[in-house]
């Protein structure tokens, strides 16, 4: 019999996002970008131990538009990554996997670190 | 490394469309994915236009009239028409399920029909699941036992033994939730997918299996189960409405509570 090479039926393509695959692939994203603010916070306490320079610089643009945004984006992810690290942990432990907990878990998940980000940037007078 | 991509054999081309509902009031659209391996040419996404009253209730009916008065090289697997076989497992709608327990009145608009995600083609709705059921195989599905049998009657469970296997001796090994699976998609090789985990737990805490240490033992490594990050795309589709997260994480409590 002649061999065909078989074609890959469509997956990320068509499949339907659920709320519990958002959260979950938003887990790995915070969690990617909490380590280029974890950069950020370095390179921020190198430049106030070297020169006043160089911390003037940096802090331009940490206060620029995208500096804000950069922060904005951190500070979420950093409450997003705990809030759903905490989700993780009952799950671990065995807790709250029905779908219908799961549900109720990702949106306190979702407006728990929309608050505290919120709370912060007003606290920290970003906003 | 996953490839997000479909690679270039596998992108989907617009394919034809087809209208057999005239003067219908209930009128429904049904874009099915084609492909033939004797063409050469990629898959394609053909749609028939049928009316709603020359068939049954659920998806599966509309497949089967279309195979029958419209198309007749469509292709895909059914054989019980009621939810126990799990041949008819495709993507319908965006998620994965039996066409035969899918009703049509579910969809709002159109329906896209696909193949289980991220599988090899035989052809149309028709996956390869070689892989599949080399996995399965790979946990010994079967009673496994050190200890004579009894001489006078069989190894009998208490109902509270029994009970344990709820929610997992109904599972018909359809494939929905593992190719609904993305660790699944981008590790099939290693990581076992949850409708073989499932059926590992099931194993495991069978009180008539003698093999439980060797069943944990095999699945103790970076990809057999610990490739599942709790996405919850197995327990949202499973059309058995079985619960495959949660015993996977049944199965990594037992292992993390062994070490102690």
């Amino acid at each position: 019999m002649k061999s065909v090479k078989r074609p890959l039926s469509p997956h990320l393509q068509v499949y339907k996002p659920q709320l519990t695959s958002v959260l979950s692939i938003t887990h790995r994203g915070t969690g990617i970008f909490l380590s280029f603010g974890a950069l950020a916070l370095t390179f921020w306490l190198i430049s106030l131990a070297v020169s006043e320079d160089i911390f003037n610089n940096f802090h331009q643009h940490a206060i620029s538009w995208y500096g804000k945004l950069f922060l904005i984006c951190f500070i979420f992810s950093l409450f997003y990554h705990l809030a759903n690290g905490i989700r993780h942990l009952f799950w671990d432990a065995g807790f709250g996997l029905e779908i219908s907990t799961t549900y109720i878990s990702g949106y306190i998940t979702v407006v728990v670190s929309i608050t505290l980000t919120l709370v912060t940037l007003f606290l920290g007078g970003v906003i | 490394m996953a490839e997000f991509t479909l690679p270039k054999n596998s992108k989907i081309k617009p394919g034809k469309t087809i209208s057999a509902a005239n003067g219908a009031t209930r009128k429904k659209k049904f874009s099915i994915y084609r492909w033939e391996p004797d063409s050469g040419k990629n898959p394609r996404l053909d749609t028939y236009e049928v009316n709603l009253d020359n068939f049954g209730p659920m998806v599966l009916d509309a497949m089967i009239y279309i195979k029958n008065e419209i198309d007749s090289t469509l292709t895909f697997r059914r054989s019980c028409r009621e939810g126990i076989c799990g041949s008819c497992a495709m993507n319908i709608g965006g998620t994965n399920t039996l066409a035969c327990t899918k009703s049509i009145s579910e969809f709002n608009g159109d329906i896209t029909i696909y193949p289980l995600p991220h599988m090899p083609v035989v052809k149309d709705l028709v996956p390869d699941l070689t892989n599949f059921y080399k996995q399965y195989a790979s946990i010994k599905p079967w009673l496994q036992t050190k200890t004579a049998a009894p001489k006078n009657t069989e190894r009998l469970q208490s109902k509270e033994d029994r009970e344990k296997l709820d929610g997992m001796y109904e599972c018909i090994l359809c494939a929905s939730c593992s190719t609904s699976c993305p660790s699944y998609w981008w590790n099939s090789k290693r990581y076992l997918g949850p409708a073989i985990l499932l059926q590992a737990y099931r194993w495991i805490v069978d009180s008539r299996d003698e093999a439980t240490t060797e069943r944990l033992n095999k699945l103790e490594d970076s990809f057999s189960l610990y490739r599942c990050h709790t996405i919850m795309n197995c327990t949202n589709t499973c059309p058995k409405g079985l619960n495959p997260a949660k015993m996977i994480a049944e199965i990594k409590k037992l292992l993390v509570s062994r070490l102690t």
